[in-house]
């Protein structure tokens, strides 16, 4: 590994500070940061570590939502956020119990990897991203692949789930990346459904517009009988083609609304 | 250069560390070499360490990440010159061939024995999802692992 700084801030006003030299980055549990630093298609010189923020961890229940803080790790999420299921039991299927370990919420959704799993259940779920200077809705967060609104320097220190009255996520795993091959988060609030679809669209994370409308009249797998996404909007690599993901979409969502 | 403390195996491990030192290169530059790379690119386990009781690749984790916590290695495992029951279960049952993924394998059974005493042969498989052998077929791994499972259990160790 090439030579860089590294630096452990306790707040996130010394974090936030920190990150202000050029060539800085945030590293939170490492789990998609240091393999991208061995293999150079990263090369920060200077790293803020955001595992000993205090402020930066945990779960609380506020009113109708749930606000998970950006350092807190996919076991803790699985472990604590007892009251949607849905969203524990996603964090509970993250890769395996090492990187569960490590891995955190505001890691994986900076990064915002094509076939991650978190995306999706915050696109699905409306919920909003809390940085150290703004907040952001799901709809605006996620701009395409490895890219989200945050500015530079611009940290995720929470983000709130508004609590669903139903909801699922169902992964089609990748064999040996554990990542999506495709995944879908089906969530139904009052106001409506929401079906947000990873691994499979070529420019990341989507809402499927058109199985939330008929979920919405009718919340049963028969209403989306026979449907699946365009095969030209998804993409293709060696372990599916576009025409297989879309089919895997309109199977997944209808399980995932039997499941919910 | 930055000067690291880390508690390993119950004893102060301490020595200089730059910060791109990964917590098993510290190690192994320390003379703890049961904690083995087979991939580094954390996908295969042969680099598992507990710290503060929680299982993680330490491939994956600079040393300076850790500075004051307790980190337990494949050395850390058997107590006294006694093999520890997963340790003696993976020898009768022949739970390895090449022994290059064993350290991690036991350091993840230990942690999974600890949160889950009575693991069935799905959840065991689960748990090793990040583990990666390549000589056994796993099922050796599973049965020790079982075998390990129902000895600590009955205190019959
Ligand atoms: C073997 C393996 C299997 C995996 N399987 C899955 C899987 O099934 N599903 C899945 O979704 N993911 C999976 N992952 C990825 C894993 O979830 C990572 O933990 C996650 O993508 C990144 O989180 P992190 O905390 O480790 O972030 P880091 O690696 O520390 O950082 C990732 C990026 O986010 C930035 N960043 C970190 N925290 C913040 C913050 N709070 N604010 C702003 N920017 C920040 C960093 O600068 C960096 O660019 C897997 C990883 C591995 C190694
Ligand atoms: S060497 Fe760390 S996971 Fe393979
Ligand atoms: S015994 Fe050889 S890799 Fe597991």
């Amino acid at each position: 590994m090439y030579d860089f700084e590294f630096v452990g801030p306790k707040t996130i006003a010394e974090a936030v500070d920190a990150l202000r030299a050029e060539g800085s980055q945030p590293l939170s549990g490492g789990q998609t940061l240091i393999p991208t630093m061995k293999q150079r298609l990263a090369a920060p010189t200077r790293l803020v570590s955001l595992a000993e923020i205090d402020e930066m961890k945990g779960v609380q229940r506020k009113n109708n939502c749930i606000r998970i803080r950006g350092a807190t790790t996919h076991a803790e999420v699985s472990r604590n956020v007892k009251d949607f299921p849905a969203l524990a039991k996603l964090a509970g299927g993250i890769g395996d119990p090492a990187v569960r370990n490590r891995g955190t919420i505001g890691g994986s959704l900076a990064n915002n990897d094509p076939s991650a799993c978190y995306p999706s259940a915050v696109l699905a779920s409306a919920a909003t991203i809390i940085t150290n200077s703004h907040e952001i809705a799901a709809d605006d967060f996620f701009q395409g692949v490895f890219t989200t609104a945050l500015a530079e320097g611009e940290i995720i220190t929470a983000v709130e789930f508004p609590v669903p009255r139903r909801a699922a996520y169902l992964k089609f795993e990748q064999p040996a990346s554990r990542f999506a091959l495709v995944g879908v988060f089906v969530a139904q609030f009052e106001s409506g459904v929401r079906v947000a679809v990873t691994g499979a669209g070529e420019d990341g994370v989507f809402r499927w517009r058109e199985a939330e409308a008929l979920l919405s009249g009718s919340f049963s797998p028969d209403a989306i009988a026979g449907l699946s996404p365009p095969a030209d909007q998804m993409m293709g690599d060696l372990f599916g083609t576009p025409e297989y993901r879309a089919h895997l979409v309109g199977v997944l969502t209808k399980r995932a609304v039997a499941a919910a | 250069m930055d000067f690291v403390s880390i508690s390993v195996n119950g004893t102060e491990l301490a020595g200089p560390a730059e910060p791109r030192n990964l917590l098993v290169e510290f190690l192994r530059a320390n003379g703890l070499t049961g904690t083995h790379v087979g991939c580094d690119t954390s996908q295969c386990g042969a680099c598992n360490v507990l710290v503060d009781g929680k299982l993680i690749k330490s491939c994956t984790a600079f040393a300076v990440e850790l500075q004051g916590r307790s980190v337990t290695t494949i050395e850390g495992v058997a107590v006294g010159g006694a093999l520890h029951p997963i340790q003696r279960a993976f020898h009768d049952y022949h739970g390895l061939q090449c022994g290059f993924c064993t350290p991690g394998m036991i350091i993840a059974a230990l942690a999974l024995l600890q949160e889950n005493t009575k693991p069935t042969e799905d959840e065991i498989r689960a748990f090793l999802a990040g583990s990666i052998c390549r000589c056994t077929g796993y099922q050796n791994i599973v049965t020790a692992i079982q075998a390990a499972a129902e000895q600590m259990e009955s205190g019959n160790v």
